[in-house]
């Protein structure tokens, strides 16, 4: 027989101050919301609507001719830089920044904690103090030698100038320094080399890490805006993010500027990040917090 | 299977501090030695000289008839468990065990074979597609054993293997270890700071103390016939008493004017007794105060003073004993005498 009888539970009081707790929670979250929810009414009116009565309370029905305007037709002259191509671009130039940075990180951080270099912190430290001189810092110089390279308007010179920072190495070097020194020293009594070690024991080791330095840097790299500026005057190299500030640019003037097809456009460019950090939440988590060593 | 054979081997840190003077000793083939001392004695970097983990500064190191002083850890036909075993978090058991034998390319039909084999001998069969993250304590530490047997190696080195373990644990793993020892006949050095690991489980014993070869023995002898107040204090719980007394005219004299044993010579000395070298009664002649008694079933230790000075009995569990003054008498045979400056045996 199994006892059927419950444990009486204590009613819990309401509290005022659990019921101010969540009011402010809850006003926040509609402060930051509240701007998004515009931005999705406004993609379903036609411009005219939008510019006759700003935001509304309706749902429009343009929703279809905005998104396809949004992704496939073609803003300045080329023709090159539809929705979908801008997309494309950011997408690479996302994903790139993220990974160059992963390997750049995870390799620099493998030499300075195993190898008994000469000058391993003082490389370390000189790595690190990059973190004051960020891209803005550097653009001119770093500008000329893109240009001089032959690297404009290309997804190298997209991409290579910004992975060189202190972040990741930084994050890999502490990760790597949490790993216990047995772990190698079992490696290396069961033969493995170094190339060995670090493809069979630290990378699958490192895998949580991995994803966590994804998320952030697949989200600073899709958010960059200054640097693609520079270096991408071709439209069809344009990325996403100062694709939108060119199609609202262009409009000013004397037509209607059209409201639906660009903030469709920034709907579209907010999704990868946040699908990013939905998919990979529980990874971030992890990798930040705990291992499994 | 080798002779391991170790010749004033010594370590020097960059720093200058030496954490190994020149060591010298050698290791039967299947004998199973162990290296026991308090942290920082240097056992653990031996150890790791041994294995080709850290340099070896000075002297000559060989197994089977191989000087190894350069050769790789990989290449020195050793295996060794460590205190957090290290497993490879991310691999199975299965990848685990095999993970040195992959590295040294043989076939993988040879490779399950000899995992299997090796997973059976350790009762591991059922938990070889699991991580170790699933594995308890006992469990990891078999895999761990089986990482090192699997490899068929000369020599087994063990870094304080069993000191993650709980009391009981350890116990039933520090008899595994040992039968299976036995069983595979494989030589090896087994690094403890634990005594009673050290007594049980050792053919030898290598008492160590900062860096020095404080004693070599059997267990027998190094638990009787300590060569040192430092072994004698070392080995043994509780350790053996140790005090401050006089020879003069053949005897042996406490500050307190109480004779406890006979001896020729003359002058200060450390005397050594064993607790259990020391039975308790009225009509013997040593007075002896008790302070506390410690019940621990099987028998009784007696906490208590000799002229002043902490001394411990270990009496059977029929002996009837409480607090205060009673009479005791020494084993005559047990008595060590030490030097009382420099602490070695006389």
């Amino acid at each position: 027989m199994t006892d059927t009888r419950q444990i009486p539970v204590a009613k819990r009081p309401l509290k005022w101050a659990r019921v101010l707790d969540h009011t402010i929670l809850i006003l926040g979250s509609l402060f930051m919301l509240i701007p998004l929810l515009m931005l999705l009414q406004t993609t379903t009116t036609t411009d005219l609507e939008t510019i006759k009565n700003g935001p509304e309370l309706v749902i429009g029905t343009q929703l279809d001719d905005n998104f396809r305007a949004a992704m496939f037709t073609a803003s300045g002259f080329s023709g090159e830089n539809t929705g979908l191509r801008m997309l494309m671009n950011s997408m690479i130039l996302g994903i790139g920044f993220a990974m160059g940075k992963i390997i750049i990180g995870m390799m620099a951080a493998y030499a300075l904690v195993y190898f008994r270099l000469r000058f391993a912190t003082f490389a370390f430290w000189l790595i690190f103090t990059t973190l004051l001189l960020p891209l803005e810092v550097r653009i001119l110089p770093s500008y000329e030698i893109a240009q001089k390279l032959g690297l404009l308007n290309t997804y190298t010179g997209l991409i290579l100038p910004l992975i060189a920072s202190a972040t990741a190495t930084f994050f890999f070097r502490q990760f790597f320094r949490s790993i216990p020194e047995e772990m190698v020293e079992a490696a290396r009594i069961d033969g493995a080399g170094p190339v060995r070690f670090f493809f069979d024991i630290l990378v699958p080791m490192s895998q949580t890490m991995i994803a966590a330095m994804f998320i952030i840097m697949f989200v600073f790299g899709w958010n960059q805006y200054l640097w693609p500026t520079m270096v991408t005057t071709d439209e069809g190299m344009y990325t996403l993010v100062r694709g939108i500030k060119q199609l609202t640019q262009d409009l000013e003037g004397t037509s209607i500027p059209e409201y639906g097809r660009a903030n469709m456009l920034a709907l579209i460019a907010i999704l990868p990040p946040v699908l990013v950090v939905i998919l990979f939440q529980s990874w971030f988590v992890k990798g930040l917090t705990e291992s499994d060593k | 299977m080798a002779q391991v054979s170790l010749n004033n081997i010594r370590k020097v840190y960059p720093n200058g501090y030496e954490a190994v003077e020149p060591i010298s000793f050698d290791i039967a083939d299947g004998e199973f030695v162990v290296l026991v001392g308090p942290s920082g004695c240097g056992k653990s970097t031996l150890l790791r000289m041994v294995a080709g983990l850290e340099d070896i500064s000075e002297g000559a190191l060989s197994i089977g008839d191989r000087n190894v002083n350069h050769v790789d850890p990989a290449d020195r036909d050793i295996a060794m468990v460590f205190q957090n075993y290290a497993l490879y978090p991310h691999m199975t058991v299965r990848k685990n065990i095999g993970y040195g034998l992959k590295n040294r390319k043989i076939a993988a039909v040879e490779i399950e074979a000899k995992v299997q084999a090796a997973a059976k001998m350790l009762n591991l069969t059922e938990f070889l597609d699991r991580k170790p993250s699933q594995l308890s304590g006992g469990q990891r530490q078999r895999v761990a054993m089986g990482r090192a047997v699997v490899r068929d190696p000369a020599l087994f080195l063990f870094d304080e293997p069993l000191s993650n373990l709980d009391a009981k644990l350890r116990h039933k793993m520090r008899i595994e270890i040992k039968a299976l020892q036995r069983r595979l006949g494989v030589t090896s050095i087994y690094v403890t700071h634990d005594q009673v690991e050290a007594m049980t489980m050792a053919d030898r014993i290598i008492v160590l103390n900062q860096g020095r070869i404080e004693q070599i023995g059997t267990p027998a002898e190094i638990y009787h016939r300590p060569a040192s107040t430092f072994v004698a204090s070392f080995m043994g719980a509780p350790p053996m008493n140790l005090i401050h007394a006089q020879c003069r005219d053949d005897r042996v004299v406490t500050n307190g004017g109480t004779a406890v044993a006979t001896s020729p010579i003359s002058g200060p000395v450390t005397v050594g007794i064993r607790p259990e070298d020391v039975g308790i009664g009225e009509s013997c002649v040593i007075p002896f105060t008790v302070d506390i008694v410690e019940e621990l079933g099987a028998h009784r230790l007696l906490h208590g003073q000799l002229d002043g000075q902490d001394f411990t009995i270990h009496v059977a569990k029929d002996v009837a004993v409480s607090a205060g003054p009673t009479r005791m008498t020494i084993n005559q045979d047990a008595v060590v005498l030490f030097n009382a400056e420099t602490g070695l045996a006389l």
